[in-house]
């Protein structure tokens, strides 16, 4: 990403709140025009960055530059940024059409400019006809749009998104996710995004920031963060991953040959870039849905093992397995697509059945 | 709605009904008691202020209009009904302006010192009325102030703003914070957000804080009657006219004036909270 044209620059920041550092020295940049998503489990402190940009919270240490500014000390209300609350914080005193041009009282426009202006918001948000509604007779997902139009309708650099789609039932939250991010590639704003789905996240984002403790574990695209995460952390958080703890034998050209104690010896094709030294700890990770299962012994010469089906979830397009092998407490998670109408051969639990993967499926990490 | 009730039940469920009934029963004396102790001391003004006798004591005599006339003839009575309407209102719009202020600080913004500072607020509804009292005339006294209505609402500020702050902030406190957040973020300033946002949403509040204030200054008599100079408020008038029996009915043709007008302004009050509570509550999506 090319720093030059960063929107918004965040320098070594930190915020704390006495004892709690809700955000740990944080630095990264947020590109013009991009989709970007703070990803992280509650309380990791996605909430307080985000207040950082919108002005409610001042930084402990380090700086915020928006479109090149420093934002130290600029109220919120001087900032080209507009929120979308978590709760949405549509004003109960007024209808629809004064809650979205609430922002433009004072930009000194004529009514019938106002009205306009607002006509396009409604229009934008597929709720023409509603400006006269009172707050209270708003359904869930009609309050986020309107709370989405009010801060549109300022025209921001930047729009900063709590949860937006938290309350809404999962239906109309999937609507609105494919909604959201045509509207944002229609207007061009630039999104920050805070989510604590990692679903919604990889669905909507141009980049997705993992964030745990207050600290940015990873910055990357949905696909590279799912499929080579930089830390146990951000493969255990993104989707599921089956962890097993290793050490490098040996390495053969760009292979590594790793014994991962039940799984025996593992061989992998990490990348370039992380080849690993002989003899280091690390841990060996697999996604469910990279395990093959097999009635009976593939003929592959390595990265097979044995187990006994110990459970599986029948998911419609797809099952989830369990499979218990030896010398190992947990057992490892298998995701196939139902294909074929039903595994004919699978006969239940207890039956023997064999796992296998592809060498480049095996991701090394830290341990 | 309890016969229809009644009629689907089966049978066997009617002796515990009865118990029931019976408590109820036991309840509803308690409750009736209870509500003539209340009202019933209240409702001897309007009777005896009708009551064609001197002597404010049963038998009533006979119906008459004449402690009315009499009421608005009285001058001193007029002018201590006006002192303590204008001390009333000054005080009201007074504490509750203070009450509203301290209530934001105490619920929006984080400072040190903030809990000593809400008990020292809170003080003078502790400290028993006589001791202020006393300790505001000898302020008043060495200050070289002369005691006059003015003292006597400075007094009444000073009480009446721990009611009207805590009134206020559970209004506060009612409604979300981001509320006011959002019209900053939308580029409203600190002081329109606070006349567009907060001022309408806690109106309901402010209203009954209004109410509560004047109220409790208007029947205040302990400081009213150290820091009164030459012009007197209503209680003390009272007070100093209970000497003369013919004064009496007068005053309780006064009250009952008094009384009909504070129940009309607390229906009034009670009915614009409900509607206040109506459309400020979110209907959760
Ligand atoms: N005003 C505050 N005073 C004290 N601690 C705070 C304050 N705001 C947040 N925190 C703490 O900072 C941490 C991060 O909070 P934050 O609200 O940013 O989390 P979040 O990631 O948004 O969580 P969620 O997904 O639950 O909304 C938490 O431990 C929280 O308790
Ligand atoms: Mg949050």
């Amino acid at each position: 990403m090319a720093t030059s044209d960063a929107i918004i620059k965040i320098t070594s920041c930190s915020k704390h709140f006495g004892p709690v550092r809700a955000i740990d020295d944080v630095s990264f940049d947020i590109a013009r025009g991009e989709f970007f998503s703070l990803l992280g489990a509650s309380g990791c402190g996605k909430t307080t960055l985000l207040r950082l940009l919108a002005g409610f919270e001042q930084p402990t240490k380090g700086n915020i530059f928006i479109d090149g500014q420093g934002m130290a000390g600029v109220a919120p209300n001087h900032r080209p940024t507009n929120m979308v609350f978590q709760s949405y914080a549509i004003f109960p005193h007024l209808d629809v059409r004064r809650n979205i041009g609430y922002g433009l009282r004072d930009a000194g426009l004529s009514k019938k400019e106002l009205d306009g202006k607002i006509d396009q918001m409604l229009e934008l948000i597929k709720l023409p006809g509603f400006g006269s509604r009172a707050a209270h007779q708003l359904s869930g997902g009609q309050r986020q749009r309107i709370a989405l139009a009010r801060a549109l309708i300022k025209r921001p650099k930047v729009l900063l998104l709590d949860e937006p789609l938290g309350a809404l039932d999962k239906k109309l939250r999937e609507e609105m996710q494919l909604e959201l991010r045509a509207l944002q590639r229609n207007v061009g704003i630039t999104f920050v995004f805070v989510t604590h789905d990692q679903e919604e996240a990889l669905t909507m984002s141009d980049r997705i920031a993992v964030i745990s403790q207050g600290k940015v574990l990873q910055i990357d695209t949905p696909t590279s963060l799912y499929e080579s995460p930089n830390c146990k952390e951000v493969a255990g958080f993104i989707g599921t991953m089956n962890f097993f703890d290793g050490t490098v034998k040996s390495m053969e050209e760009a292979n590594a040959v790793v014994d991962a104690g039940p799984l025996g010896d593992v061989r992998t094709r990490p990348f370039a870039a992380k080849l690993p030294a002989s003899g280091a700890s690390i841990t060996v990770a697999i996604r469910p849905e990279k395990i093959n299962l097999n009635p009976s012994r593939p003929s592959a010469s390595h990265n097979v093992i044995e187990g006994r089906m110990s459970a599986a979830a029948y998911l419609g397009d797809r099952s989830h397995y369990y499979v218990a092998v030896k010398g190992r407490n947990a057992p490892i998670a298998v995701a196939a697509q139902n294909v074929n109408a039903a595994r004919s051969w699978l006969g239940g639990q207890d039956q023997p059945v064999w796992l296998s993967w592809r060498e480049d499926s095996v991701i090394l990490l830290d341990r | 709605m309890s016969t229809r009730a009644d009629a689907g039940q089966p049978v066997e469920y009617s002796p515990s009904k009865v118990v029931e009934g019976n408590r109820y029963g036991w309840l509803f004396v308690y409750a009736v008691l209870y509500i003539a102790f209340l009202y019933v001391p209240p409702l001897f003004l309007p009777l005896f202020s009708f009551n064609d006798s001197i002597y404010v004591a049963f038998p009533i005599k006979g119906f008459t209009f004449e402690w009315y006339r009499q009421m608005a003839k009285s001058t001193g009575l007029l002018d201590a009904l006006y002192n303590s309407l204008k001390v009333g209102a000054v005080v009201c719009l007074a504490s509750t302006l203070f009450g509203m202020l301290a209530a934001k600080a105490m619920t929006r913004y984080t400072m040190p010192g903030k809990g000593p500072m809400a008990s020292f607020i809170m003080l003078p509804l502790v400290v028993p009325g006589i001791i202020l009292g006393i300790a505001l005339l000898v302020l008043t006294n060495q200050v070289g102030l002369e005691l006059s209505l003015f003292t006597i609402g400075v007094s009444h500020v000073l009480i009446c703003v721990p009611f009207g702050m805590l009134v206020l902030i559970s209004r506060l406190e009612g409604f979300d914070k981001s509320l006011e957040e959002a019209s900053l973020d939308l580029g409203v300033n600190a002081w329109k957000t606070f006349w567009r946002v907060t001022v309408p949403l806690a109106l309901p509040g402010i209203i009954a804080s209004i109410m509560l204030t004047f109220l409790i200054s208007f029947d205040e008599f302990i400081l009213a009657f150290f820091l009164a100079g030459n012009e007197v408020t209503l209680p003390i008038y009272i007070w100093s006219q209970l000497r003369f029996p013919a004064k009496l009915p007068s005053v309780l043709a006064l009250g009952t004036l008094i009384l009909t007008v504070t129940m009309v302004l607390v229906a009034v009050a009670e009915w614009i909270r409900r509607r206040g509570t109506a459309t400020t509550k979110p209907t959760a999506g």
